[in-house]
């Protein structure tokens, strides 16, 4: 199920040391029910400038819902985040704030249907970055290009495929210039050929030192870019290592019955 | 077991082999076929005719049928309305009686567009009717420039230009009080106010039922739920007369003011419900794409989700309108004169007496110009609107 990434994979060493540096996303003793379902238990975690952060685990462990606390998309009732300094409290100027500054892919694509793809690109740096917009359609164009989509610039969502539709979408938070980037199973509503497309994008970001955190089922994508492998399971970090750690030798067994699963075919 | 095949140019995959199919074990096609045209479709009226309605025996004679019926059904009324109708002159010794008299429509014209307002006003009326046609034209014709430009005048400064024009009393104009309006001018006054109104009031008090904070939804659920809940009779009713029970005697609210108020305050309530609906189906994701590209509650409704959400419940918006377009006639239960009572007066007055048909004939088509019109642009607007999701 994997699918082969063929890229050079010299970045993960260096970065590592990354994460000493001030931390660019901090979660302490980060809690949060869904009524009483307790969905996320005692989570902490720190995530370093440019450091590239895969989280995995068995559907219901919880992966989406943390990264989704990080912009304040589920609301959490203990524990602290933190996001590039900012602590996140109820107060919606500090959620706007962090919002700003980190930008998601969801697993669904989420482009705005009534509008052009240029302007799902412009949208939020006119409205929320006061940007004028020339120099909004310029940086759009740039991003365009950088996921190889700047042809379709004038087009709808609903006429591009499902590949196409996620790139925009990764140009689209680009636009916002996020410190951090969040990927909530970017390639998971894709068919395999339109994975290549997307992860590919994806690795070219990460290796132009973007901080990330996926949630994905791409251990491919895991092994080339990722600095940290995270395994969730009920709500809880189960082990957290470097894929070659993480993969060959995983101290866990619960993590080991899981790769088990995922690799096994 | 694989049979090794030296591929022919187009090889079927399921050859027929002695009458029976026989499935190969292994098939490769070289050549990928070129599209082709569809087979050849009936086209043009005739072909429509062909396909639709005549397109079998059974079918053949239910048209036939329905198209006799049709022509039994409506010859009269087609003969009774224009062939055999009366259109010239000016009092009732112009009409015949072997059709439908249109005299009296024409002779009471004046009568039907401005009601009792003053003749030496009139030109008040017509300029603020012409410029009311000009802003809907210029707004609806598709590639005229400055839309929003005009939209915004037409929402802003038409109501302030209309209420000088047609009230008076300033700049040299005589004062034209509201009880001397009527006909098809109030008929559009209150129509386009109730109109104009009930939607952006709609559509706020549609966020604020969804919103989270307690108040915001209660006051809305309040506002909603009550004036949902009162038929809009009895809505004017207590408008003209209980009213003025509650306010202080040197407070005069005029009558026309108070059915305006009414009327916009209860199709908002309905018109809050449609919204609502088109809101409910927004996919969650749309909100939480625009949460994380960091747009503001405002921006968020008003860039991402309402364009949506109204887009989709344009008929639901239509209908309402339509039917408050309609619903303006009640304002006779408070004295006012719209375009259906002006009519039914005409009906007392002794010279005209027995026009009732023509009368209400040419209400009804009244009132159908008009919703047809609101109905036919919601689709044109629909269909510009689509765009492939």
């Amino acid at each position: 199920m994997s699918t082969h990434i063929s890229t050079d994979s010299a970045a993960h060493a260096a970065t590592a040391s990354a994460a000493q540096a001030s931390p660019m996303i901090e979660v302490q003793g980060l809690n949060k029910w869904y009524g009483d379902f307790h969905v996320l238990r005692d989570i902490d975690l720190g995530v370093g400038r440019g450091e590239r952060i895969v989280i995995c685990g068995p559907s219901g462990s919880g992966k989406s819902t943390l990264i989704r606390c990080l912009n304040h998309l589920e609301e959490h009732q203990q524990g602290r985040i933190e996001v590039d300094g900012v602590t996140m409290t109820q107060d919606v100027k500090r959620i706007e704030q962090i919002r700003r500054n980190v930008g998601m892919v969801f697993q669904h694509f989420n482009l705005f249907p009534h509008l052009s793809v240029l302007e799902n690109c412009c949208i939020a740096q006119t409205w929320v970055q006061k940007r004028p917009r020339r120099e909004a359609e310029a940086t759009a164009m740039e991003y365009l290009e950088r996921v190889r989509i700047a042809d379709q610039a004038l087009k709808y969502p609903g006429q591009l495929s499902g590949g196409q539709q996620q790139r925009v979408a990764i140009a689209r938070a680009l636009c916002m210039k996020p410190e951090v980037m969040l990927f909530d199973e970017p390639t998971s509503a894709l068919d395999p050929e339109m994975i290549k497309e997307v992860l590919d994008v994806m690795v070219e970001l990460a290796q132009d030192g973007m901080t990330m955190l996926c949630v994905t089922h791409e251990m491919g994508f895991a092994k080339t870019v990722a600095d940290r492998v995270i395994f969730m399971d009920q709500g809880q970090i189960i082990e957290q290592a470097p894929p070659e750690t993480f993969f060959n030798h995983p101290e866990s067994e619960r993590t080991q019955l899981f790769l088990s699963q995922i690799l096994g075919h | 077991m694989s049979e090794r095949i030296d591929p022919p140019a187009n090889p079927p995959v399921n050859p027929p082999s002695e009458g029976h199919l026989v499935p190969r074990a292994v098939a490769t096609r070289t050549e990928m076929l070129d599209p082709r045209p569809a087979p050849d479709m009936r086209h043009g009226v005739v072909g429509w005719l062909r396909t639709r309605l005549f397109n079998g025996p059974v079918n053949s004679v239910v048209s036939l049928v329905v198209l006799a019926v049709l022509v039994w059904g409506l010859t009269p009324l087609v003969q009774w309305a224009l062939i055999d109708a009366d259109w010239i002159g000016t009092t009732r010794d112009a009409c015949s009686g072997e059709g439908a008299c249109w005299v009296f429509i024409s002779a009471r014209f004046e009568t039907i567009v401005y009601g009792f307002y003053p003749d030496a006003a009139r030109f008040r009326v017509d300029i603020t009717l012409a410029l009311l046609a000009a802003l809907i034209a210029w707004l609806v014709i598709p590639r005229l420039p400055a839309k929003p430009w005009v939209g915004a005048f037409a929402l802003v400064g038409f109501p302030i230009i209309a209420y000088v024009l047609l009230l008076g009393g300033h700049f040299g104009l005589a004062y034209v009080p509201t009880r001397e309006w009527g006909g098809l001018m109030l008929t559009l006054t209150v129509a386009t106010v109730g109109i104009v109104g009930s939607l952006p009031l709609g559509v706020i008090l549609a966020l604020g039922r969804r919103s989270k904070m307690p108040l915001v939804k209660s006051l809305s659920v309040v506002f909603i739920e009550f004036w949902r809940g009162v038929p809009l009779i009895t809505v004017l009713f207590m408008a003209s007369v209980m009213l003025p029970l509650f306010v202080p005697d040197e407070v005069e609210f005029d009558k026309l003011l108070r059915a305006l108020i009414g009327i916009m305050f209860f199709w908002s309530a309905y018109m809050a419900e449609v919204v609502r609906g088109g809101l409910q189906a927004i996919p969650k994701g749309q909100e939480e794409a625009a949460k994380a590209l960091g747009l503001g509650y405002w921006r968020r409704m008003g860039l991402i989700v309402l364009p949506q959400a109204l887009k989709l419940v344009i008929p639901g918006i239509v209908n309402t309108f339509i039917a408050l377009f309609k619903d303006t006639s009640l304002v006779l239960i408070i004295g006012l004169f719209d375009l259906l009572a002006i009519i039914r007066s005409g009906l007392t007055d002794t010279n005209w007496l027995g026009f009732a048909t023509e009368g209400y004939v040419f209400a009804a088509l009244m009132f159908w110009v008009f919703c047809f019109s609101m109905s036919r642009y919601s689709q044109v607007l629909e269909r510009k609107l689509h765009r492939g999701h």
